[in-house]
């Protein structure tokens, strides 16, 4: 069910991002989603690639500092409202979304988000009952 | 066990006397002895007389390192040299090396205060000292040796290295009280270990360290690493060696024997002093040698220092650990800044040795310090928040300890420059 989200501390200087995904082409690392957080002086890359492990060992080799996190992904409707739909499952029962965003790729007519909670136990409970697909790591790995 | 319980814990006001008397004294002499200071004197009109109280010590000139350098090999001795009975010099790296003269009251003296901080560290008698600071040119050895012999301990004369064979022998020998280097003690308990001796179970129970800084948190890792008391001691090679200051078992703060070593804390860019507890330069004149007295010497280490007296019942001034050398020392805004409050601040806040830079630049006439702290696995975080508080509370810390407005900004891990595998710490940018 999880999913190992790979984050990456970014300065605002030029050429960084690039430096960064140079870093994952040398080592054939597919990203599936990212998104980019920023601030005045510093961002937080974060991203799903397809072999999680391997993209940490080779960011920190590179000087990067990088964390994994564990975050879920789970198939949203592709048409109005569908994304409401999720999201008032985790808000009915209090689940406070930290942050997030959407893969690339969608899945059978369906799109695929990345969902940042504290909680991920409850979180998945709370997606099943309402009916929510979560997608497997394997599964997203290769999206 | 206090070593010498009249002077160790003497009524303040008696002390203010005795160090009074024992100033007169010293000015007199160095007018008569000092071709150094007589010149310095005769150009100031002063003379033993001139000092009625304590507080005309402000009349009597500083003295730097650079005089001891300039006055090469034997310019600043006070005595015949049948008189003299041992001389050490510096390496002299940076110049002409600093040579240090000793007469045989000036070895009884060193005795005696490394007798008294053997036993303020709480040694006796009846321990083994294992003295694993180097023998030789370097005050350390010869200085704690003396010392031990003094207290009547059994002193092993080790000198530094050779990690091996200092274990051994500790392991054997059932020694119970080391001296070295704060970093070497943490390194032969790794040895130990690889060894397959347990430093846990060595009968070491005190460990008297010091020759370079160390930290709070070094020191609960040297302790738990050999389950001693592991006590800092404060001395330099100009003033008499190690024997100057020594912590006591209460851990607050260092007894400066000020009998003999009579300090001030001082604000190195004005000279003027401190007020209590604040940080500023140590200055110590050696109110009794013989060979080589030395008048308001600079030591260049930033301290403070208190005349509360200690819970150990001696009432002796105390200095704080050493936070810093006044080399170090920017001026910025008025506010004198020392790069290592900034780093114990990110010590505490991050709990691991930081990566940071200062860089200073004058913008528009007004100073501004930004201080730059690389962002490691340790304190990495995934979510923006985390990192905005971490940058926050630095600030916050820094601004609080050195009462001035600074930027703080998160680098990336290995982008502050590096020379020779030490970070460069400060970038000046301000002309003129």
């Amino acid at each position: 069910m999880r999913v190992k989200q790979i984050s990456v501390f970014l300065e605002n200087k030029a050429g960084r991002l690039w430096e960064l995904t140079e870093t994952l082409r040398e080592k054939e690392l597919n990203i599936r989603a990212l998104s980019l957080a920023d601030t005045s002086d510093f961002g937080i890359l974060r991203m799903i690639v397809n072999r999680p492990e391997e993209a940490f060992d080779a960011l920190k080799e590179k000087g990067f500092a990088a964390a994994v996190t564990e975050v879920l992904a789970v198939e949203v409707p592709d048409r109005p409202g569908g994304l409401a739909g999720v999201l008032k499952a985790l808000n009915d029962d209090g689940v406070n979304v930290e942050y997030m965003y959407a893969f690339v790729e969608k899945k059978a007519g369906n799109a695929a988000v990345v969902i940042r909670v504290e909680e991920v136990e409850r979180s998945v409970s709370v997606l099943a009952a309402a009916g929510v697909t979560i997608l497997p790591a394997d599964e997203v790995y290769n999206l | 066990m206090i070593w010498n319980q009249e002077i160790e814990c003497m009524d303040p006001r008696e002390l203010g006397k005795l160090q009074l008397v024992r100033l007169q004294k010293l000015v007199d002499y160095l007018g008569e002895r000092s071709s150094f200071y007589r010149g310095k004197f005769t150009a100031g009109k002063i003379s033993g007389d001139a000092i009625k109280n304590l507080s005309d010590l402000k009349k009597l000139p500083f003295t730097r390192k650079t005089d001891l350098r300039d006055s090469y090999p034997f310019g600043m001795f006070c005595v015949d040299l049948k008189d003299v009975r041992e001389i050490h010099a510096s390496s002299g790296t940076t110049g002409n090396p600093t040579v240090v003269a000793y007469t045989g009251n000036d070895i009884k003296l060193w005795s005696e205060v490394m007798a008294r901080c053997l036993t303020i560290a709480g040694a006796g008698p009846e321990d083994i000292v294992q003295n694993a600071y180097g023998y030789g040119l370097f005050t350390g050895g010869l200085g704690v040796h003396y010392g031990a012999l003094e207290l009547g301990a059994a002193v092993v004369p080790m000198s530094s290295g050779g990690t091996k064979r200092q274990l051994k022998l500790m392991h054997d020998f059932r020694t119970t009280v080391i001296t070295c280097t704060p970093s070497y003690s943490l390194f032969m308990a790794e040895e130990a270990r690889e060894m397959g001796i347990d430093p846990l179970k060595s009968p070491i129970r005190i460990g008297v360290l010091g020759a370079e800084p160390w930290t709070e948190g070094l020191r609960r890792e040297i302790e738990a690493a050999w389950n001693m008391t592991a006590l800092d001691i404060y001395g330099l090679s100009e003033i008499i060696g190690p024997g100057v200051a020594q912590e006591c078992p209460e851990k607050n703060g260092l007894h400066i024997f000020s009998d003999v070593f009579l300090p001030e804390v001082i604000d190195p860019a004005t000279g003027e002093d401190c007020p209590e507890g604040d940080d500023g330069e140590l200055v110590i004149t050696t109110l009794t040698k013989e060979a080589i007295p030395l008048l308001r010497y600079r030591t260049g280490d930033i301290v403070s220092i208190t005349y509360q007296t200690c819970e150990c019942g001696r009432t002796l001034p105390r200095i704080s650990k050493v936070k810093g050398r006044t080399d170090d020392m920017l001026i910025i805004r008025g506010i004198n800044v020392f790069p290592s409050q900034i780093e114990a601040v990110l010590l505490e806040v991050e709990g691991a040795q930081p990566h940071y830079q200062l860089v200073v630049e004058r913008v528009k006439g007004l100073d501004t310090l930004e201080v730059q702290v690389e962002v490691d696995e340790n304190v990495f975080s995934d979510e923006i928040r985390r990192l905005q508080d971490l940058r926050h509370r630095i600030k916050k810390e820094i601004e609080s300890v050195l009462s001035l407005v600074v930027e703080v900004k998160l680098v990336e891990p290995k982008t502050i420059e590096r020379s020779m595998g030490k970070a460069k710490r400060v970038i000046d940018r301000r002309r003129g």
